[in-house]
């Protein structure tokens, strides 16, 4: 049994590497995800939010939904936890 | 259920170690638009000087000191304080979380939208402090029922 399991790890470790070949070079600036929108957030984030910390300026303003999808999942695990783990005296 | 340590310096680095930490964490969140750093983070170490607090001076202490309902009201309120300011950019013409609309009294755009970031940092810090320290609490309170199987 575990040298079944042994041979699925190989497998998908040996899938994942195939499929890794194919991805764009570290950085590499003519890949998709740094022609698309990467530019306009370099250019522009200090000029329309006076935020020289471009991460802050992506995660809380151009991505402010997605944060709102975060603390909201952050609020669910404490819920969750609540639901589960709560004694009557706590 | 963690009792507290009998060690007095443990007790004593910790008594000087907590403000510190949550001055740094305050610090980490006010100053997420210059350097590393914003509510998440924040907010962890916030929870961690907490969780710190308890480790060395036992659950009673945490009790006394705060209560998980009011956490949850915490957690409750930093994530009302953020989806809030998304619906008074909403109110005031602009699409949902969208800061340039917010109504404060600074003329330029860019410098309310730092400051409608800075609302949210602050939001989620003090939702994700609310929640590191509930489940801390309640993971390490569980044995204390006698109910576990």
């Amino acid at each position: 049994m575990k040298i079944f399991a042994f041979l699925i790890v190989l497998l998908t470790g040996g899938l994942l590497i195939y499929g890794g070949e194919d991805m764009p070079g570290w950085g590499d600036p003519n890949s998709p995800a740094s022609l698309h929108v990467t530019p306009r957030y370099i250019e522009k984030t200090v000029e329309e939010t006076a935020t020289p910390n471009m991460v802050t300026s992506v995660l809380a303003d151009y991505r402010g939904y997605d944060t709102l999808g975060e603390t909201t999942v952050i609020f669910t695990a404490g819920v969750a936890c609540l639901l589960l783990l709560r004694r009557e005296n706590p | 259920m963690i009792t507290q340590y009998e060690n007095v310096i443990i007790k004593t680095i910790c008594r000087i170690m907590i403000p510190f930490l949550q001055i740094f964490a305050l610090y980490v969140i006010m100053h997420g638009h210059y350097s590393p750093g914003g509510g998440f983070q924040g907010g962890v170490i916030l929870g961690a000087s907490f969780i710190l607090l308890v480790i060395a001076y036992g659950m009673e202490e945490a009790r006394r000191r705060i209560s998980l309902k009011t956490l949850m009201i915490y957690a409750s309120v930093g994530l009302i304080i953020y989806s809030g300011i998304g619906i008074v950019c909403l109110l005031m013409g602009g699409n949902y979380l969208d800061y340039g609309k917010l109504p404060l009294p600074i003329s330029s755009t860019p410098a309310v939208r730092a400051m409608g970031i800075l609302g949210i940092e602050i939001g989620v810090g003090i939702g994700v402090m609310a929640i590191m320290i509930s489940i801390f609490l309640m993971i390490a309170s569980y044995e204390a029922g006698g109910k576990d199987d």
